[in-house]
């Protein structure tokens, strides 16, 4: 599993350009940032009220007054800058985030998302995720491609014509990223565009619950080791 | 002038049963541990409590740590109602909620902390376009403006609000440091009662007048001791 997640933030790391400002989830998109291509580099805004995070602090390093929006104590880059959190929200309603990486429970095929809430079971809260769907310019769903039941042992597709959770926006979703494909969301619905060597075009069928464009130009996952 | 400078228990002598408390913070960076305890000593109870989040639980950043901000009064069981945008971290929420014990009502981050500052600031509320088409826009208003909807959400005030400064001077000019300037920075003012609690006290005049980013208008009681976070 390690080595999926490790693959899926790669392949999601090749989507950023040089300059871009990125939010970045907890988790999975996390680890999107170690794996930037050469010469690319990027500006992270935290959510919590500050653009220049550099990562996790070392331990015996950290200063109390400067966490992530996960609540742990982070670093920050020379070019930081720290602010309250209706500037930081209008960072990224504003369109000021060019790019942002998300997990997701489930994604349709109109780019429907929804990550905040099970109802009835898990009780979280939509923090910034509603803000930054909405806002920032490309929104990037790095997930694995189904949920493992971890009691039935049974999988089940994320990737669906309808979402039946509670969304977190309306066709927002630009890109899918799991460890079996790469799915562009578009006007005329999903675009397969990219599948991993260790799949064939039709696991990647079977394991979505939703109608599949096959791009013409369909390539190999691209990430480059 | 009238001194603002209070102790923790002269500031919090008039919120009573069903008041309702701005806390700033986010995950208890920025929250004023010495009003959440001058509130738990003085056992007032049926609380609401706006806040980005339920603070911190037990245990968070060791087996050792205590729970903290708001985290405090769940454990203490004060809590009627909470206005919060992500309460994932502490599961006494959503036990609360489930069993029926206690109210919570999620609202995106951004447009709490515009809700925040609209009623801080004498608007009549502010659109937004999060939360279109989701649960988080049910019930609201909704507007379209040169073609594009908007949510509108309403000013949100409190009777009093529990704000945290690394430095302020005694008329309540106030700097917070770094990632804890949060909510702090909308949230004073927000309400009919503001209180700073603040790590180092100053004498007016003594730093550098843009060293202290906010306004001491929107500050009516100070209250030195707020201790710097432990590792």
């Amino acid at each position: 599993m390690a080595d999926l997640k490790t693959r899926i933030a790669k392949r999601c790391a090749k989507e950023f350009k040089d300059g871009y400002v990125a939010n970045l989830g907890i988790g999975l998109p996390t680890m999107v940032g170690g794996y930037l291509p050469e010469g690319v580099h990027i500006t992270l805004q935290s959510e919590n009220g500050f653009t220049g995070l550099e990562g996790i602090c070392d331990r015996g390093n950290e200063n109390v007054d400067i966490i992530n929006a996960g609540g742990q104590y982070a670093k920050a880059s020379a070019r930081v800058n720290y602010f309250d959190s209706a500037t930081s929200f209008g960072i990224i309603r504003g369109g000021h985030v060019d790019a942002t990486v998300l997990g997701a429970m489930q994604v349709d095929e109109k780019g429907n998302l929804a990550n905040w809430i099970i109802p009835g079971k898990m009780y979280a809260g939509m923090g910034g995720a509603m803000d930054l769907v909405v806002g920032a310019k490309e929104v990037i769903i790095s997930m694995v491609h189904q949920q493992l039941n971890k009691k039935t042992g049974i999988s089940k597709p994320k990737i669906l014509k309808e979402c039946t959770l509670p969304l977190t926006a309306v066709g927002v979703v630009d890109l899918i990223v799991t460890e079996m494909c790469v799915i562009e969301v578009t006007e005329e619905g999903l675009l397969l565009t990219e599948v991993h060597p260790d799949y064939t075009v039709e696991d990647v069928i079977a394991a979505t619950d939703a109608k599949l464009i096959i791009s013409p130009n369909l390539k190999p996952y691209n990430v480059s080791e | 002038m009238a001194s603002k400078i209070k102790t923790a228990q002269e500031a919090i002598a008039g919120i009573k049963e069903g008041m309702s408390i701005m806390v700033g913070g986010f995950m208890a960076a920025g929250t004023p541990e010495i009003l959440i305890d001058a509130i738990l000593e003085k056992g007032v109870k049926n609380l609401t409590i706006i806040c980005n989040d339920g603070g911190l639980p037990k245990g968070w950043y060791n087996e050792y740590d205590t729970a903290r901000g708001v985290g405090k009064l769940l454990e203490a069981g004060v809590i009627d109602h909470i206005i919060a945008s992500h309460v994932g971290l502490t599961p006494l929420v959503g036990k609360g909620v489930f069993d029926g014990t206690m109210k919570c009502t999620l609202i995106p981050q951004g447009s709490l902390a515009e809700k925040i500052r609209a009623g801080n600031f004498g608007l009549g509320g502010i659109l937004t376009p999060t939360g279109l088409g989701t649960v988080a826009a049910d019930g609201k208003m909704q507007i379209e403006v040169d073609g594009k909807m908007y949510v509108l959400e309403k000013p949100l005030r409190a009777d009093y609000s529990f704000c945290r400064a690394s430095i302020c001077d005694e008329f309540g000019n106030f700097l917070c440091n770094k990632t804890t300037k949060n909510f702090n920075y909308l949230m004073a003012g927000a309400a009919d009662h503001n209180i700073i609690a603040t790590e180092k006290l100053v004498k007016v005049g003594e730093l550098e007048p843009d060293t202290l980013q906010h306004s001491g208008v929107l500050v009516d009681m100070i209250v030195e001791g707020e201790k710097p976070w432990q590792i």
